[in-house]
């Protein structure tokens, strides 16, 4: 599988977002996060892995156990950097598509 | 749901990529790129000059609640009617350099398009500027409000 590690890939799974509200509220294990879904382990794991490698969770080892914390950083990033140019051209768009479609109705 | 429009904004890079699919046939959508009075119509913008050809220029012109005017103006590199366009954009009067713009024009079904947009910046810090842009612009107009409303009062 071929995944691409970016944070826009990263928050567009619902899981993954899940879990970083999860995360976000208190630092926690892989298998204490894994409790909160229905979802296989593994496949828990496999989010946890996408989400640390594009720096939006990083892992501290605690004694023998291993808690995964946000990383606020790249989180405000996401959130506050990106986002209002995004949704900028987003809007610009939508009016794009609005437009496009009278002018065919017109046609 | 998954937004329509992504940007991906790699960090330490002076580049940016936004993607979109369009509810539209792909000659729609490259029409919106081609008509000055169809730009106008979805930018929010006076356009006062767009040649749509290979080696053409074009300028808009936008005026913001305050009343200034700001111009846009670039150079087009290449044309390909419902394929690609190659164009510089700049901002006339600010520090942010020039930055060169790939737009590719994609049919994905009969209805169906996508657009992708390579903007590459002169350098990593100016490509974080103009990404912070509409955001300072957001809380600028935020305050601009709070005031107003706060004049009234008085």
């Amino acid at each position: 599988m071929n995944l691409r590690r970016d944070v826009f890939q990263a928050i567009a799974d619902p899981t993954r977002r899940a879990i970083l509200l999860l995360v976000a509220t208190q630092s926690m294990t892989a298998g204490a996060i894994a409790a909160n879904f229905d979802t296989a382990r593994p496949t828990v794991s496999k989010h946890l892995q996408i989400l640390t490698e594009c720096e939006l969770l990083r892992q501290e080892q605690n004694g023998r156990e291993v808690h995964y914390h946000i990383n606020a950083k790249n989180m405000k990033e996401v959130a506050d950097f990106i986002e209002p140019f995004r949704k900028m051209w987003d809007d610009r768009f939508n009016k794009l598509e609005s437009i496009m479609k009278n002018y065919k109705a017109k046609k | 749901m998954e937004p329509k429009t992504k940007v991906n904004a790699e960090d330490g890079k002076q580049d940016l990529v936004i993607t979109r699919e369009f509810d539209l046939p792909l000659e729609l959508l490259f029409k919106a790129y081609e008509e000055a009075e169809i730009v106008e119509q979805w930018m929010g913008t006076k356009v006062l000059k767009l040649e749509s050809k290979k080696h053409g220029s074009y300028q808009f012109e936008t005026t913001d609640p305050k009343g200034n005017k700001h111009r846009f103006n670039g150079a087009i590199h290449e044309f390909i009617p419902n394929s690609r366009i190659i164009r510089t954009f700049e901002m006339e009067n600010t520090p942010f350099g020039v930055q060169l713009e790939v737009y590719e024009f994609e049919q994905l079904t009969e209805d169906r398009s996508k657009l992708n947009m390579h903007v590459i910046y002169e350098s990593v810090a100016l490509r974080d500027q103009m990404l912070q842009l509409p955001f300072r612009q957001g809380i600028n107009m935020a305050h601009n409000r709070i005031q107003e409303i706060l004049i009234k009062l008085k």
